[in-house]
C-alpha cells in the first residue's frame, strides 16, 4: 500500500466512574493504510467510539485519561500535542462524522456559514471564497439545488441531506483521514445505501482514508477493506473484510456472524432459531483475570479464565486475541 | 374454508390535523395511513415494513385503539372493535398486547420488575399480593429472568434484560396478539438474537399470534411468515416472508431489499437505486404514491392510485407495471 497514515499503538483510556474505574480501551493496537478504509465494528461500549475520540483529543479529561500508549498521524503523536497544535489538525487533516447530524450541526447557523467554516479556519479563505467552495461541496454532497440552499437552517433539512451536509463540511478541507463514527445509524436504509455510495465515491476522488466505525456487519462488508472487532475495550480480532467474514477466528467473530438473520435465507414454513451468543457483555468496570469473552464461550476452558491470550497471528494480515491458536484441539466442533 | 382471522383490518385510515387549535380548523392534514387493509391469523407472525415515517406504527397503535382510526374497520375475533362499548373493549383489549421498542423509556423507573409485569393484572379483578407475587415469579421464569430479580428497578437491568421485562409484562395478561413495535431495534447484535429466539419460544408456547414492525428487513423475513410492506401510509407489496425477499414486485419493495448492506464482502449487486426523499404526508402525491421516485412510472401512476391486487398464493402488489402485476 502507499504506508500507514494512522497507527495507534498500545492504547488504553480509562474513565472514572461511581462504580470504580472503567477501562474503556484496553491496549488497542492498529493500523491505517493511506487511501484506505478500515471498519471498527463492536456492540454498545466495546470501546470503539472512544477509541475514535482520542484520536481527535477529544477524550473529556476528567473524568477520561489516557493511560498508556500513542497514536501516531504521519509520525507525530497526536497525544503529545498541545491543544493549538491539535486545533490546527482537526478539520483539516482529521475530520469526524458523527451519527447524528441534527445534534452535530449548530441550529442557529445557516448550513453554508457551517461548511465553509473549516475554510476560513484553516486555509485563510475570505468568506466570499469559502462559501463558493462550501457550495462546491454540497453539490458534490448531492444536494439539490445547493447553491441556493447556503442559507438554509439545519431543521430545514431531512436527516439524509443534513448527513450530506455533515459529509460536505468534513471533506472540504480534503482531509488526510476522515473519521465516521456510526455515520448511517440514524438513517432509513434507502438513505443509508445512498450515504455510504457518496462517502466512499468522495474518498476515491480525493484520496482521504476512512476509519468507519459501526456496528453494521452488512456496512463494514459492503465498504471496509479491512476490519478490526473490538470487545469489551480490546480487539478481538482483526483480519482482512473476506478473511473475516470467510474464515473467522475469534469466537466473538463466529458468535456475531451466526447471530445475525440473513436476508434472502429465510425458508417456507417455521423459520429457524437463530445461535444466539449467551450471557452479556461484561460490566466495564469489572476486573477479568483472564481473557474476556470466556464466560460466553463456548469453546472456553481452564486457560482462558486464568491468563488473558494475546493477539496471535492467524495468518497474513489476521489476528485474533484467543488461546485457540495455540491450543486448536480444544475447539468444540458444536461450538 | 380457511380459519376466520384473529385479526381483520379493513381500510384503516389516520389523519392527524397539523396546526389549529380548540376552535380554529386545523390548517393541514397529515395522511399517516391511508387505507390499510390486512388479516392476521392465529399463531401467525405478521411483518409491517417500512421507512420512518410510513404509517407502520401508527398502524400498530390503531390496532390497539392507542390512537383512534378516522376511519376504516378493525376485528378482533370477529368483534368490531371500533364500536364496542367501553366495558366490552376493555375485556377485549386485554387479549391485545404491546411491545415497545426503547426498553429505557418504556418502563416505570420507580416501580420494581414484579410491579411492572404484574401492573397489567389491576385492570382486572384485583389479585392477592400473593397471587401477584407467584405471577411475577412465573412471567420471569418464561423470559428467563432470574426470580431474584423481582425486587429490582429497571435502572438495574441492560437493554437486552429491559426488553424482557417489557415482554414479560405483555404476557402477563395471556393475550392472543402481541403488537411488537421494533422490539429489538435498539438492541446489540447478539442480545437481538436472543430476544428474537424469546418471542418465537414464546410464540410456539402460548400461541401468540404477532404484529411485528419494523424497519430491518432481515429481523422481519426471519421471523414473520407474511410481510406488509408500507410506503407513504399504504401497502404496496404483502407477500409471504420467503417470497417477499426472493422475488419483490413492487419497484419499492425491491429498492428497499437491495439498499441493505449484506453481511457478505462478496456480494456486491447494483442497489437499485431510487433518489430523493419520501415525500411529505401533509402533501402525497396524487397516484401511486412512490411514483415521484419510481423509474418505471408511467401516466397511469401519475393519476390512479393502484390497489392491492393478488398475483399468486398470498401474494398482492400494488403496482400498475404489468397490468397490476408489477415488476417482472
Amino acid at each position: 500500500m502507499n504506508g500507514c497514515l494512522l497507527g495507534i499503538d498500545d492504547l488504553s483510556i480509562t474513565f472514572r466512574t461511581p462504580e470504580g474505574t472503567a477501562r474503556a480501551v484496553d491496549r488497542v493496537s492498529f493500523t491505517l493504510d493511506r487511501g484506505e478504509t478500515l471498519g471498527v465494528v463492536g456492540e454498545s461500549g466495546c470501546g470503539k467510539s472512544v477509541t475514535a475520540l482520542s484520536i481527535l483529543g477529544l477524550i473529556p479529561s476528567p473524568p477520561g485519561a489516557i493511560e498508556s500508549g500513542c497514536i501516531l498521524f504521519e509520525d507525530r503523536n497526536l497525544l503529545g500535542l498541545d491543544p493549538e497544535a491539535l486545533r490546527r489538525i482537526r478539520g483539516r487533516d482529521i475530520s469526524m462524522i458523527f451519527q447524528e447530524p441534527m445534534t452535530s450541526l449548530n441550529p442557529v447557523l445557516p448550513i453554508g456559514r457551517q461548511v465553509s467554516e473549516p475554510l476560513m479556519v484553516h486555509r485563510g479563505l475570505s468568506k466570499a471564497e469559502a462559501l463558493d467552495q462550501a457550495g462546491d461541496w454540497l453539490e458534490r454532497a448531492k444536494i439539490p439545488a445547493a447553491r441556493r440552499r447556503l442559507d438554509d437552517y439545519p431543521h430545514q433539512l431531512s436527516g439524509g441531506m443534513r448527513q450530506r451536509v455533515m459529509i460536505a463540511m468534513a471533506m472540504v478541507c480534503r482531509p488526510k483521514l476522515l473519521i465516521a463514527d456510526e455515520p448511517t445509524t440514524a438513517l432509513d436504509v434507502t438513505i443509508q445505501a445512498q450515504i455510504l455510495s457518496l462517502m466512499v465515491g468522495l474518498k476515491e476522488e480525493t484520496g482521504t482514508s476512512l476509519l468507519l466505525i459501526t456496528h453494521n456487519l452488512g456496512v463494514v462488508a459492503q465498504t471496509a477493506s479491512r476490519v478490526v472487532v473490538m470487545y469489551a475495550g480490546q480487539v478481538a480480532e482483526e483480519a482482512r473484510v473476506a478473511d473475516l467474514f470467510d474464515r473467522p477466528f475469534h469466537p466473538y467473530t463466529q458468535g456475531l456472524l451466526r447471530s445475525m438473520p440473513r436476508l434472502g435465507n429465510r425458508e417456507a414454513g417455521r423459520s429457524q432459531r437463530l445461535r444466539e451468543i449467551p450471557g452479556i457483555v461484561p460490566a466495564i468496570t469489572a476486573t477479568i483475570v483472564g481473557c474476556k469473552f470466556a464466560e460466553r464461550c463456548p469453546h472456553a476452558f481452564d486457560l482462558c479464565c486464568q491468563k488473558p491470550p494475546e493477539l496471535f497471528g492467524i495468518r497474513p494480515g489476521q489476528r485474533a486475541r484467543c488461546w485457540l491458536k495455540e491450543f486448536p484441539e480444544r475447539r468444540r466442533d458444536d461450538g | 374454508m380457511a380459519e376466520a382471522p384473529l385479526l381483520q383490518v379493513t381500510g384503516l385510515v389516520k389523519h392527524f390535523p397539523l396546526g389549529g387549535g380548540i376552535l380554529a380548523q386545523p390548517t393541514a392534514w397529515v395522511r399517516a395511513v391511508s387505507g390499510v387493509s390486512f388479516a392476521v391469523r392465529r399463531g401467525e407472525s405478521f411483518g409491517l415494513v417500512g421507512e420512518s415515517g410510513c404509517g407502520k406504527t401508527t398502524t400498530g397503535r390503531m390496532v390497539l385503539r392507542l390512537i383512534e382510526p378516522t376511519s376504516g374497520r378493525i376485528e378482533f375475533d370477529g368483534q368490531d372493535i371500533l364500536h364496542l362499548s367501553r366495558k366490552a373493549f376493555g375485556r377485549l383489549r386485554r387479549r391485545m398486547q404491546i411491545i415497545f421498542q426503547d426498553p429505557y423509556s418504556s418502563l416505570d423507573p420507580r416501580m420494581t420488575v414484579a410491579q411492572i409485569v404484574t401492573e397489567p393484572l389491576l385492570a382486572g379483578r384485583r389479585p392477592t399480593r400473593t397471587e401477584r407475587r407467584r405471577a411475577a415469579e412465573k412471567l420471569l421464569d418464561k423470559v428467563g429472568l432470574r426470580r431474584a430479580d423481582l425486587d429490582k428497578y429497571p435502572h438495574e437491568f441492560s437493554g437486552g434484560q429491559r426488553q424482557r421485562i417489557g415482554i414479560a409484562r405483555a404476557l402477563c395478561v395471556r393475550p392472543e396478539l402481541i403488537i411488537a413495535d421494533e422490539p429489538v431495534s435498539a438492541l446489540d447484535v447478539s442480545i437481538q438474537a436472543q430476544v428474537i429466539n424469546l418471542l418465537q419460544d414464546l410464540q410456539s408456547e402460548f400461541g401468540l399470534s404477532y404484529i411485528f414492525i419494523s424497519h430491518d428487513l432481515s429481523v422481519v423475513e426471519h421471523i414473520c411468515n407474511r410481510v406488509a410492506v408500507m410506503y407513504l401510509g399504504s401497502i404496496v407489496e404483502l407477500a409471504p416472508a420467503a417470497v417477499f425477499s426472493r422475488e419483490p414486485r413492487h419497484p419499492y419493495t425491491k429498492t428497499l431489499l437491495t439498499a441493505v448492506p449484506l453481511p457478505d464482502p462478496r456480494h456486491n449487486a447494483a442497489p437499485f437505486a431510487m433518489e430523493g426523499d419520501v415525500p411529505s404526508p401533509i402533501d402525497p402525491p396524487p397516484g401511486c404514491p412512490f411514483h415521484p421516485r419510481c423509474r418505471f412510472a408511467f401516466d397511469r401512476c401519475r393519476i390512479e392510485k393502484p390497489i392491492l391486487l393478488p398475483l399468486a398464493a398470498q401474494h398482492q402488489v400494488a403496482c400498475w407495471l404489468n397490468e397490476g402485476r408489477g415488476l417482472s
